[in-house]
């Protein structure tokens, strides 16, 4: 099969998985709908302050939320060792890495794009600045988390206590890309300082990542 | 060998009783800050100390992706906890000056949020190699410290322009150094790196001789298995 095909065939199985079970979605949403409630509460704050927070608040539920999908990536792989059955198979590794970074992506997009109306109705948000720079940094700054989340969740699989690895390992790591979503969507809300700078490291966070967690992933899998 | 390691300790004790001597008596008092500033000959050496560690560490480490030897491996462990033992001096020892002195026990200043985020990765480094429990332990924390060289210059870039549009709260910086503050400052620096090597030598032997002994056992129980 050729490298495309087997990303192809990989993200369906995933995406159907997820379509027939929504487990992951389900758990996602729920859970950062109640970050933005408890924080609504918490702070309750007004305009002019939730345009300063937001930022912040946004990308740390989806943050969290995207750990649910990213603990299950191959957790569900271990069931009747589909990963065991994969790594003996003539497959190289990096379409599968591709497709399940893919497919955590598609899973976050969506939970972002379902939770931002409500985002926008509890804090009261109204952007200053040009609000179609959100979707770039969306893009980005999704990716980023994705990209070592994917990448860290299969290292964290051979330890004890999986799902509380995968946090301890990414989120030190994570911390530029997490300073560049919210600096460059706390600019765009306020809309008093640009966001290029901001926008710039996500790429180059996003670009130095990917290329690692490919030539690396191969290893990773291997090793049992 | 053993010489050598007795040798070495007997001078880290020398230079170590002399530099707490040369910090608090030799060294001229600082005219605005007083005796507070002394904390600097061990906080600075301690800082440069772990991140020639962590050099060390991220050079083995390549290494051992290279050539998958064993000693790279205890090398990288060695001077990763180590260094995290440093790191935590420089963290600990900076807002106890830092407080006196500009006031405030923290600031998102570049050099503190990248030591800081240093040590957070280096913590979940050691945290992973504790955990895992798979048999590719040096292969999994060799690629985990690859990605936390790759973080440095992200982090380093971010906060930089963080901090320049938001200019934090504090003085200092800038400025010449006594001529014999900066020779205490050198000579602490020396003895703190004797001290590292010497700790890092005895983890490094402790960390043999415990592999050789689970070595052994596993050999052991495979034989009882035999039989």
């Amino acid at each position: 099969m050729s490298f495309l095909a087997i990303t192809r065939a990989t993200l369906a199985k995933d995406i159907r998985l997820e379509w027939r079970s929504k487990d992951a979605i389900n758990a996602m949403l729920f859970f950062s709908l109640l970050v933005v409630v408890i924080f609504s509460f918490a702070f309750d704050p007004t305009a002019e302050e939730s345009r300063r927070i937001a930022g912040g608040l946004v990308w740390v539920a989806f943050l969290f939320a995207a750990i649910v999908a990213l603990n299950q990536t191959w957790a569900r792989e271990l069931r009747n060792q589909v990963l065991d059955a994969y790594r003996v198979s003539p497959a190289p590794a990096t379409p599968l890495f591709i497709a399940k970074a893919f497919g955590n992506f598609i899973f976050v997009a969506v939970l972002e794009a379902l939770m931002t109306p409500l985002f926008v109705a509890f804090y009261k948000l109204r952007p200053l600045g040009p609000s179609w720079q959100l979707i770039p940094i969306a893009v980005l700054g999704t990716w980023a988390l994705v990209v070592n989340g994917t990448f860290f969740a299969a290292m964290s699989l051979r330890t004890r206590a999986r799902e509380i690895m995968l946090p301890l390992l990414l989120f030190p790591l994570s911390i530029p890309a997490l300073l560049g979503m919210v600096n460059s969507t706390a600019a765009v809300l306020t809309g008093e300082t640009s966001p290029t700078f901001w926008i710039a490291l996500l790429v180059a966070y996003d670009v130095v990542f990917t290329t690692a967690c490919l030539l690396m992933f191969e290893a990773v899998l291997e090793a049992e | 060998m053993k010489r050598g390691f007795t040798i070495l300790a007997i001078v880290t004790a020398v230079l170590l009783s002399f530099a707490l001597y040369a910090a608090l008596v030799i060294a001229p008092t600082e005219q605005t800050m007083g005796n507070v500033q002394r904390i600097f000959y061990y906080h600075v050496p301690s800082a440069w100390v772990a991140f020639e560690l962590f050099l060390i560490n991220f050079i083995a480490s390549v290494f051992y992706l290279v050539r998958r030897s064993a000693k790279a491996d205890i090398l990288a462990l060695v001077t990763a906890e180590v260094g995290v033992v440093f790191c935590t001096v420089v963290l600990i020892t900076g807002p106890i000056w830092a407080r006196p002195v500009w006031g405030i026990w923290w600031t998102w200043d570049l050099r503190l949020t990248l030591t800081l985020v240093l040590w957070l990765i280096y913590v979940s480094y050691l945290v992973l190699r504790r955990f895992s429990t798979s048999s590719q332990t040096p292969l999994l924390a060799a690629v985990l410290a690859v990605f936390g060289a790759l973080d440095v210059p992200l982090v380093y870039f971010s906060i930089w322009f963080f901090r320049t549009q938001h200019p934090a709260p504090v003085i200092g910086g800038g400025g010449s150094l006594d001529p014999r503050m900066g020779w205490v400052l050198l000579y602490n620096w020396i003895a703190f790196m004797c001290l590292a090597w010497l700790v890092c030598w005895t983890r490094y032997r402790l960390e043999v001789a415990q592999r050789a002994v689970h070595e052994v056992e596993a050999m052991q129980s495979l034989m009882e298995g035999t039989r």
